[in-house]
Formats: structure tokens, sequence, C-alpha cells
């Protein structure tokens, strides 16, 4: 079975960082790390590869500056990795991004693609959807466990009152959720591995992808300071006042 | 960016980091409370590869040389838990190292693979009742009887003495040669008839590792478990101590940063007389002074470690480090436990813990005064 995983190498978040001026757009270190959400799809990929059988390509688009997060999810057991960099695609909206990333998965060969629910620094979370479309296959989203064999795939897709089972034939797109498996430590003998491996990279005329379609971040506001919570002194009937809040407030 | 350290170490480094903080700290409290290290979390760290550093990849390691036992060591000291990050060093960097350097291939075919692997734990016994730095006058016993040693003599002070399953053990083998020339190394196992625990001894410090006395009575040992020639152990031993010292100073620097850094965060916070602490010039200047302080000394430490991977004699740098970090981690706790007031002396905060892991570090692997004794001699 031919996996290919998408991944995305992001700025550390435990680093602070600034928006450019004119264009808003965040500025990124050379030096990014594996968005830690796509650890979750790896390790899923990885496991499916290993149980039926194949391999794990990851594909990736974004500035590769020195690779670091590339090579953290090789050195997690990935076989190898296409990178699409080109200067033309910093600032891509989701749906260029879907574009870039389907060209590559088709260019490569695929069973079955994987991807995160949404990255950590851009947050559409629309991109797998539109990647299955692309790509003309079934987008199995939200998952929290995968099972794929004979052709076919079936996972449990979280809800907000529990999950639904939903099958569908291979090839297909599937988005996990943090938590779907354990992501492994890569070992020492994998980081060293890692160097070693094939690391195609691509830009969108490589892919014959049209760049120019792109939406605009027109202006960036900070986000409304938080407003002081509500005190309840408890005078023995407090309990009532915070059911009565949270009913307010249609929690309960 | 240091001059020291390339992608390779740097990778050791991330990764030893991300592990020590996401599986290490919140769970180490309760292994001070217990004594041990489960064995659960050591064949965890074994699967992900963290044992063989120093093994060749014939045997399921990677063949770093000391400069990675140095950064491995820092970033576990940064746990803050002196007696987690023993309980691994005992096991990777003072037995392990002479079975991967000096033990004949059917020893290194035997063992190492399930010590890389962490399914079986080291320990190193040279100690005695009343040898310790110096090594020459041990007085434990190995005859040579048919097809093997007898071993007689008692062991102390012994890291992963309880738990251990593998104990290199220091023995005279030519009671009538000079100390030096005397000495060979055994490679004893857990359960072998005559090799008993004495006693698991109660620390200041290092709470969550082990530290046993070992009791050697007509102990048989086959000759093949004999690590390297016989009578030669003394040499072994000063080579590996190189090692041992380099990695406990890496350790006390883990644990001497993150000391600082908590001390920062506090500082900052506390507030007394209309301002925080750091406000105090006072306060700021002598922690901004350690940083220095253990600035310069990991940079010795890596070059020390440099230096012998480069197979140069680094005996009286490596000595100089022991010593100066060994004193350096004790000054700096002194001032981080001064600084957090009231909460630095309630046990179990981190740099009251730390405060007791460090004073061993003066004492333990060569003390400063023998340490020094080694540079003097170099002068």
């Amino acid at each position: 079975m031919q996996v290919v995983v998408c991944v995305k190498q992001i700025p550390d978040p435990s680093g602070t960082y600034t928006l450019d001026p004119e264009t808003h757009f965040l500025v990124r270190p050379d030096e990014q790390v594996l968005d830690d959400t796509d650890r979750y799809g790896v390790e899923m990929g990885l496991q499916i590869a290993q149980a039926h059988g194949g391999s794990v390509t990851l594909v990736s688009m974004g500035p590769k500056g020195s690779m670091q997060g590339i090579r953290q999810a090789l050195a997690m057991g990935a076989d190898r990795a296409v990178v699409v960099d080109d200067a033309d695609l910093k600032g891509s909206d989701a749906l260029t991004t879907a574009q870039v990333l389907a060209a590559a998965i088709q260019r490569t060969g695929f069973d079955l693609v994987i991807t995160g629910t949404e990255s950590t620094d851009g947050y559409s979370g629309v991109v797998p959807q539109m990647l299955a479309e692309l790509l003309d296959v079934p987008a199995l989203t939200y998952a929290t466990e995968v099972e794929a064999r004979d052709g076919k795939v079936t996972i449990n897709r979280q809800t907000s009152a529990g999950y639904d089972v939903v099958e569908a034939s291979l090839p297909a797109v599937v988005s996990v959720t943090a938590g779907v498996v354990e992501p492994r430590y890569p070992t020492f003998k994998g980081i060293m591995d890692a160097k070693k491996k094939e690391v195609e990279e691509l830009t969108a005329s490589d892919l014959g992808v049209d760049t120019s379609l792109r939406q605009r971040v027109t202006a960036v506001e900070p986000a409304p300071e938080r407003e002081a919570g509500v005190k309840i002194e408890d005078d023995g009937e407090a309990h009532l006042k915070v059911v009565e809040l949270l009913q307010q407030k249609k929690v309960i | 960016m240091n001059i020291y350290l390339d992608d390779d170490l740097r990778a050791i480094q991330a990764q030893t980091a991300e592990y020590v903080e996401r599986e290490i700290v919140p769970k180490a409290g309760a292994w001070e409370q217990e004594g041990r290290v489960p064995r659960e979390v050591l064949r965890h760290m074994g699967e992900v590869g963290f044992f063989g550093l120093r093994v060749s990849e014939e045997y399921g390691g990677i063949g770093m040389g000391p400069l990675a036992s140095v950064v491995f060591a820092e970033q576990l000291g940064r746990s803050t838990f002196g007696g987690f990050t023993i309980t691994v060093l005992a096991h990777t960097d003072l037995a392990m190292p002479y079975v991967a350097k000096f033990g004949s291939d059917e020893l290194k075919q035997r063992y190492l693979p399930s010590m890389v692997a962490g399914e079986m734990i080291g320990a190193l016994a040279v100690t005695e009742p009343d040898a310790g730095s110096d090594v020459a006058s041990i007085r434990t016993t190995a005859r040579r009887e048919g097809d093997g040693y007898v071993l007689n003599g008692t062991k102390t002070f012994i890291t992963n003495g309880v738990e251990g399953d593998l104990v290199v053990v220091a023995a005279k083998t030519d009671p009538e040669a000079k100390g030096s020339r005397s000495i060979s190394l055994f490679l004893v196992e857990k359960g072998t008839p005559g090799f008993s625990v004495g006693r698991a001894l109660s620390k200041m410090g290092w709470r969550s590792s082990d530290t046993a006395e070992l009791v050697f009575e007509d102990c048989f040992v086959p000759a093949s478990n004999l690590i390297g020639e016989e009578n030669r152990g003394f040499y072994c031993i000063m080579q590996n101590f190189q090692n041992e010292r380099l990695v406990l100073a890496g350790q006390s620097l883990g644990e001497a940063q993150r000391a600082i850094e908590l001390t920062v965060d506090h500082v900052r916070n506390r507030r007394a007389f209309g301002a925080t602490l750091w406000d105090k010039q006072a306060i700021r200047q002598r922690l901004a002074m350690h940083q220095a302080r253990v600035d310069a000394a990991r940079q010795l430490t890596y070059h020390a470690a440099w230096l012998e991977s480069q197979g140069e004699d680094a005996v009286r740098v490596v000595s100089e480090v022991k010593a100066l970090v060994g004193e350096l981690v004790n000054d700096v706790l002194y001032d981080c436990v001064q600084f957090h007031g009231g909460m630095g002396y309630v046990a179990e905060t981190a740099v009251e813990r730390l405060y007791r892991d460090a004073r061993i570090q003066s004492i333990g692997g060569g003390a400063t005064e023998v340490m020094l004794e080694e540079v003097a001699k170099r002068m």
C-alpha cells in the first residue's frame, strides 16, 4: 500500500514571531519544526504501511529552510519526502495549497492520503477536503480510528455526540485528529538514517500549478482582550447561580 | 550554535530534551518517593535508542563519541531529577563502556544488545568500604579456579546495585603485584551463586537512584566473563573514569542551568518591598555571574570531551572540569535556594531537590581534592 502523509513545517510554537506589515504574512525562521499535529498522521501512516506492507511518502509545501521538520518526520520512519518550495507560493491560500499538494501526490502515486485536520500556524481546516475533491477520491475526515485493508478504509469520524463509522473504497483521503495514535519517538538511529533518505524538491512550475489564484489578507487585528469573569460569592446557594449561568450559556 | 555541536549532536540534544520534558519530568516525582526508577521506563528509553549512543551499530547502537554522552547527560540533568539521571548514566556511561570497549566479541554478543534495549541494566562496582578514588588499594579478590575465578569481597555505594542485572566488578587477581598491575574486571550476572546485595543505602539526594552494598562470597564467575586482559583492569578503569567524569560534569551543568532558569522565573514574579526580586541588582547580577560561569564551564567540558574523542591525553582538562563543575553546581544551587526564600527550603520543590542532589557532585566519581591533585601533577 502506497501511503502519502501530508506534513507541514511550522515555526516552533514556543517562539515569538512577527507579521510582515505589508503582506501580513508570518515572517518564518529558517529553522522550522514538524507541526505537532502531523506526528499523528505520520504515525498512522507508518502503522498502516507496516501492517500491510508498503511505503510512506511525505508530501509538504512551504519554505524548506533547514528541512529540520521534514527530517523529524523521516526520522520517525517515513521512506521519502517530496517538498514543494517556490517563492511564488508565498502566502498561498488553502485552495492553491490543495492544488499543489494534489499535483505532487498525483505525481507520486497513492492508495491512501493521510493529513491532519488543520495546521497549527494556518488553521484553515479545509485543505483535506479540497485535496480529496481535486484528487477525485472520497474524503473521510476527523478520524479518531483508522483501518485500511482489502481496498477499503474504515474510520471512526468524531462528532459532537460521539462518532460515526464511515467506510470508503481506496484510494481515499483521511484526515486524522490528534490522539488517533500515540506518535513514536524517533530513535537515534532513525535520526541518523533520516539524513540519508531521499528528499525530492519541486517548484510550482514543475507541477504545472497556476499560482496566480490568490486570496489577500487585507488587515490583521489583535484578538480582543478577555473580559473579566463573573464572580459568585458562596452564600450557601452559589450552586444554583452556577447552574443558572451554565443554562444561560447553553452548556447544560 | 556551538562550535562543538554538529547536526547529529544537536539532534541528540533536541530529542533528549523533548523526551525528558514529556516522559520524565511529569512522572519522576513519584520515583523519588519509591526510591527507584521503574523498569518499564528504562525499557522504553532503550527502545527509543537512548542507551546505544556509545555502542557500535553491530550491537544495536549508533557508535557516537564522548561529546554525545556529555550532551545526553546535560539534557537528562535538566530534568531536575538527579536520581533518575544517574540511574541512566550508571548504565550507559559507567558500566556499559567496559563491555563495549574492552569486552571480548563473545561478551559483546551476549550482553550488549540487551543492554542497549534496556532489558538488562548495568552497574559498576569498584568502590569498597576502604577504597574509593584510590582504586589500586581495593581488597576484593578473584582467585583462579578451574575454568573461572572465585570472587570474595564487599563493594559499596554501587549505583544500580539493587536493580541492576549485570555488574562490572573490579577485583585483585594478583595479590603479589603492585596495585595498578593486579586488578581485573569481571561481568557478574545478578543471581550468580555467592553474589548478594547487602543493603540499599538511604541518601541525602539522588533519592530515586538505588545505591547498594554488594557482597561476593566464594562467587564463581566463568573465565569468559573476564573483561579485557587479566591484571589490566586498572588501566581500563582509569580510561573510563575520564568518560565518567565528563558525563557527571554534563549532568551537573544541566542541573545548574535549569536551576538558574527556575530561579530567574521565580525572582521575576516574586515581589518584595514594592518591586520584584529581579529588580534588585544584587540578585540579578549574582544570577548573571552564575550564568557566565556555567557558560564558561560548559565550553570547557565540551572541549575536554572533544579532546577525549580525538584520542588526546585529556586527563588534566577532564580533571579540571570535574573539580570545577562539581563545585560550581553547589555554588549555583546555594544561591538558587537562597533566592527562592522559604519555598526553596520546602521538600520536593525542584531547587530543594537539586540542592541535595548537587552535594554528591564534588564527591562522587573523583572528589574535588583528588581531581585537583591530578591537575597539579600536570602543572
